[in-house]
């Protein structure tokens, strides 16, 4: 029982990793980002391309990966997405411009990546080894996602709710309408916010490099299972996603230790169905993190 | 008015249906006609989505490399001894079937290819069956692993059927656990996972049968979906069964993921089988000698000179290796295709005749289809000594035998 616990807790914490830059973006940017999973395995690439061509291992290239991915999201924005919040000011509706308008930055980083790396498969070997947790073996690269997810969860709850900067943030997530009247700019806070959730996301794609096998196809995976999660923790809440990343990774294991491997899935949307069904606006959702 | 209108709309669009078809069959038949200054050779294949990292390994390089050989030479040699380079249209199917469908139509009824060569994997090429029979192209089909070729090869009389069915790989591995079993190696009992997905589905349903059989017990025996990423719950199941022989019928990132993830446990099954990815040129360079005594389906005779030559052009011109199962029966397919052509020339009835009867020269050496199936494949293998070896059928000229038990996983 404590293996499957152990096991769960470190399958979901890659999940709530790959789940909390979403949040931010969609949560606060109001960016619905499909292009997420590309952003993620566009870095998942560009750690393994830093590893077998300089020798570069993946910690130390996350200092190189993840300001670059930071610059990334914040000339996207500026570029992409400004004019739409832009014109969203008359017409509402940002979210599905920005759903229609990521879709096809969805294709653009998938093509680039087709043409620069192929469409093989790709790992690569780096801390594969096992590590001992209260009796249960656990890869070390496994355990290090995991331990980064929970850092970055709680720095960033720790920020958004106890700091002035971060209740600027919150503040354009509650109420972007009346954020500029207490003097708020929410045009520089979203493309903050925006470009942090895509260095998570870049974050997240180094880390599942070390232990998984990706492709360039692959991206839209990781954007369907950070989407459940985020809604599932409340739209924006970085506890929430951590939480809900946590309880998908338990409840996945159980159910393919006692139940049935073939009915992880259906058990990740039935935990999905209940979280909506119960509280519709998710775990955390409105009440504890904004 | 308004659903007599949408009638007659949906009369005009089903006629205008109609006459682009009919259009699509003269052209076919007008084309020929007249002097010819190349030979059309048109394929769909995943390019992108799911199925891009299997097809752009065991297919599409070896469509590359047979087309830049041929071309190199000037091109394919018909009857009269006359050259003619190949034109190559190429569609990416995006790993849907739908598109795998209309891009097949496309290119027998617009762009009228002479040959099209098949798509990567069972479910697609089984899709396209239907439509290569109908526009009268020969199907080479050998990325598909089915039990049901002869009934095919019935049905549509000019598809071809090169990589077995799932029987011929689970007798196979029967056939070594009896043998291993029987010399005291390991006990009777063996694991087995597979992929809820086309090839899992196939071969476990083949292997209940064969390891029931055999008297070999199944003591586990579970699916799982396709995108799994973390195996550890089967893997500790299947270390508590107290199974000698561990079997994942898995594709290529579950193949990965299984062998880091088993390390990491230390999961040290004396028979260690896994399906598609372990002959992957990536599997041995992420894994080192790790990997040595794994086994898989497939397998090279590494004394085939031809076959070993091959593997060397491949890697210098695409830039990788071959992987040790499907590639070269690919490329076998071309050369087979290449040979019949010489000899019948474009008529693509006389071509499927030759291929359905002839005898071939090729990679592989002396082949001849049975019943339209290639049945000299090898159906097992082993990594010995930084080769992905062939050990099944062990009667087989050029086959080794297993060395079994594998030994533990390398201290960590």
């Amino acid at each position: 029982m404590i293996t499957t616990l152990i096991t769960g807790l470190v399958l979901g914490g890659t999940y709530a990793l790959v789940a909390m830059g979403l949040t931010l973006q969609y949560g606060i940017s109001r960016i619905m980002n499909l292009a997420y999973g590309e952003i993620l395995i566009f870095a998942a690439f560009a750690a393994f391309l830093l590893f077998s061509t300089l020798g570069i291992n993946p910690i130390l290239g996350l200092a190189i990966v993840l300001p670059l991915a930071f610059a990334f999201g914040y000339l996207i924005y500026g570029v992409m997405m400004q004019p739409l919040v832009a014109r969203s000011k008359k017409s509402g509706t940002l979210e599905v411009d920005s759903i229609l308008a990521t879709f096809g930055l969805l294709f653009v980083i998938q093509g680039v990546m087709l043409v620069v790396f192929g469409s093989n498969y790709t790992s690569y070997n780096f801390l594969n080894t096992g590590i001992n947790v209260l009796g249960t073996n656990i890869a070390a690269n496994r355990l290090l996602a995991f331990a980064l997810a929970v850092i970055i969860g709680a720095t960033l709850f720790y920020v958004l709710t106890r700091t002035r900067w971060g209740t600027t943030i919150r503040a354009i997530a509650v109420n972007p309408d009346a954020a500029p009247l207490v003097g708020i700019d929410v045009n520089r806070t979203a493309r903050f916010a925006f470009a942090l959730g895509t260095m998570l996301a870049a974050s997240g794609g180094v880390m599942i490099s070390m232990y998984q096998t990706f492709n360039a196809s692959m991206g839209v995976v990781f954007t369907m299972k950070a989407l459940v999660i985020v809604i599932m923790g409340g739209l924006g809440n970085l506890m929430g996603a951590l939480v809900a990343g946590l309880l998908l990774g338990i409840v996945e294991t159980l159910v393919a230790t006692h139940v049935d491997p073939g009915l992880t899935l259906a058990a990740t949307y039935l935990l999905f169905l209940g979280v909506l069904l119960w509280k519709p606006s998710g775990l955390f959702g409105k009440a504890a993190g904004r | 008015m308004t659903l007599y209108s949408r009638r007659t709309t949906l009369r005009a669009i089903g006629l205008a249906a109609a006459l682009l078809a009919g259009a699509g069959s003269m052209a076919v038949i007008a084309q020929d006609t007249g002097d010819r200054t190349s030979v059309k050779i048109g394929y769909a294949i995943s390019k992108t989505g799911a199925n891009a990292g299997g097809a752009g390994i065991t297919t599409l390089p070896n469509y590359q490399l047979w087309v830049h050989e041929v071309n190199g030479a000037g091109g394919l040699e018909m009857p009269d001894g006359s050259r003619l380079p190949i034109e190559v249209i190429e569609y990416d199917d995006r790993s849907a079937s739908e598109e795998v469908v209309r891009a097949i139509e496309r290119l027998a009824t617009q762009d009228n290819v002479d040959f099209i060569l098949p798509p990567w994997g069972t479910g697609f090429n089984l899709a396209a069956a239907p439509l290569f029979d109908r526009f009268g192209y020969p199907q080479l089909a050998v990325s598909a692993v089915t039990d049901k070729a002869p009934e095919f090869a019935a049905r549509w009389s000019k598809s071809f059927w090169m990589l077995g069915g799932g029987h011929d790989y689970t007798e196979a591995l029967a056939d070594i656990l009896t043998d291993q079993h029987e010399a005291g190696t390991i006990n009777n009992d063996v694991a087995v996972i597979s992929v809820a997905d086309g090839f899992g589905i196939d071969l476990i349903t083949a292997a209940r049968q064969s390891f029931a059989d055999a008297g070999i017990n199944l003591v586990y025996d579970v699916t799982y979906p396709v995108g799994t990423t973390d195996f550890t719950p089967m893997l500790n199941e299947a270390a508590a069964s107290g199974a000698d022989t561990f079997v994942a019928f898995s594709y290529p990132p579950d193949t990965f993921a299984l062998t880091q993830q088993a390390q990491v446990a230390a999961y040290n099954p004396k028979v260690l089988y896994m399906g598609v990815g372990v002959g992957f040129p990536v599997y041995a360079a992420n894994n080192g000698d790790k990997i040595e005594g794994i086994m898989s389906l497939g397998g090279i005779d590494i004394t085939n000179e031809a076959v070993m030559e091959y593997r060397a052009r491949h890697t210098e011109f695409i830039g990788q290796a071959p992987d040790w199962w499907g590639s070269v029966i690919t490329y076998n397919s071309l050369q087979m295709l290449e040979e019949a052509i010489k000899r019948r020339g474009l008529d693509r009835e006389a071509v499927a005749e030759e291929l359905s009867n002839g005898t071939f020269e090729t990679v592989l050496g002396e082949v001849k289809l049975e019943d339209n199936q290639l049945r000299t494949l090898w159906f097992g293998g082993q990594w010995q000594d930084g080769n992905f070896v062939a050990v099944a059928p062990s009667d087989r000229e050029g086959a080794v035998a297993p060395r079994l038990p594998k030994a533990p996983w390398p201290a960590q």
